[in-house]
């Protein structure tokens, strides 16, 4: 004898609309958020032992690539996360930097670990305290390091960000003032 | 057998250079000698050519700060191996904080190179006859030598660390 085994894997649900034969309407920015959201490409700008632990979180046990960032990116051209991952030196901050401006919008920055959130146990004169020092940031997990399950919930909380944020954000006052305190246009 | 390698090295470092060999001593498994700062390249080169000695593998350079030793203040610790009968010697040489400048031995080792870079950045040491002498692991344009014993560690620029949690 046989029994049908409902699928225990979860995909997005549409979003509301209206379907009928062959269409379905629903708002763009529903539909466009939705799409952001569950496609989001990293860049893995990993420098230390949060790196390790993203590997792992990448891996087959943890799995980030179910949330959709299956292709992570190393050019900042083609990303749209950029997850910091890592002790960052003031030697470092101009290069962090320029990858972050590299990058094409909508991006978004998550930054990973005590020590790209604020220094972490690193209070030297060589490490730079806290990478909002000199990018904006999204999304900050705490944690030395954060375990997997906790960068998994830091993409989560990404995901929610993104599908709930305005289509052209950059050309909202809010993000032009934001990003002119931090001396980019 | 460790006592034979320093009176051997000692021996032969009087003999060469006679005034500027300052002392002698074993610490713990370490032979250390002293020599007077300006002759440090001729001692290196001295103890890399000796057939006997053959310290042909500098492991390791550093630079060393004891404020309370006027005149003595600054120095660089070199340390040199011997590859065949794997034994290893430590050389000091000291001078004042306000002259401090000495030859480098990057005559004589190539990887000396990095490591006098790496000295220079962190304790202002100059070393004369240095082919590209400029920081290294410090941002070029940091106004300090961030080793020496008068400035703190922690970065200056946080607003939130409250003193008396951390015992100052």
């Amino acid at each position: 004898m046989s029994t049908i085994i409902k699928s225990k894997v979860d995909i997005v649900p549409a979003p509301q609309g209206i379907e009928g034969p062959g269409f379905f309407a629903t708002r763009i920015d529903k539909v466009v958020g939705m799409a952001r959201a569950n496609s989001l490409w990293p860049l893995p700008f990993a420098t230390s032992c949060c790196g390790i632990e993203f590997m792992a979180t990448m891996a087959s046990n943890y799995d980030l690539g179910r949330f959709g960032s299956e292709r992570l990116s190393f050019s900042p051209r083609q990303a749209d996360l950029l997850m910091v991952m890592g002790t960052i030196s003031k030697k470092m901050g101009p290069i962090l930097r320029q990858v972050y401006e590299q990058m094409a919008e909508p991006k978004w920055v998550l930054s990973m670990g005590a020590c790209a959130s604020s220094g972490g146990i690193f209070d030297t004169y060589s490490v730079l305290q806290g990478i909002d020092r000199i990018i904006p940031v999204d999304i900050y997990i705490p944690g030395c390091p954060p375990r997997p399950e906790q960068v998994l919930d830091g993409i989560m909380q990404i995901q929610k960000l993104v599908e709930s944020e305005s289509l052209r954000r950059r050309d909202s006052q809010e993000y032009k003032d934001l990003l002119a305190k931090y001396g980019m246009e | 057998m460790e006592n034979s390698l320093l009176l051997n090295v000692e021996e032969k470092l009087k003999l060469t250079f006679g005034e500027g060999f300052l002392s002698a001593e074993q610490h713990y498994d370490y032979p250390v000698f002293i020599v007077k700062s300006e002759i440090i390249c001729d001692v290196i080169r001295f103890l890399y050519n000796d057939e006997d000695l053959a310290f042909q593998y500098l492991t390791t350079l550093a630079g060393l700060h004891y404020p309370k030793n006027k005149g003595m203040e600054l120095g660089v610790m070199y340390q040199l191996h011997n590859l065949i009968k794997n034994s290893r010697i430590r050389i000091k040489v000291f001078f004042s904080i306000h002259n401090p400048s000495l030859p480098s031995i990057t005559p004589v080792f190539s990887a000396a190179n990095w490591m006098e870079r790496e000295t220079f950045d962190f304790y202002g040491i100059n070393f004369n006859g240095h082919p590209n002498l400029k920081r290294i692991l410090n941002m070029e344009d940091m106004k300090y030598h961030p080793m020496l014993k008068e400035y703190p560690l922690e970065d200056g620029t946080r607003e939130d660390k409250d003193d008396k949690m951390f015992g100052r």
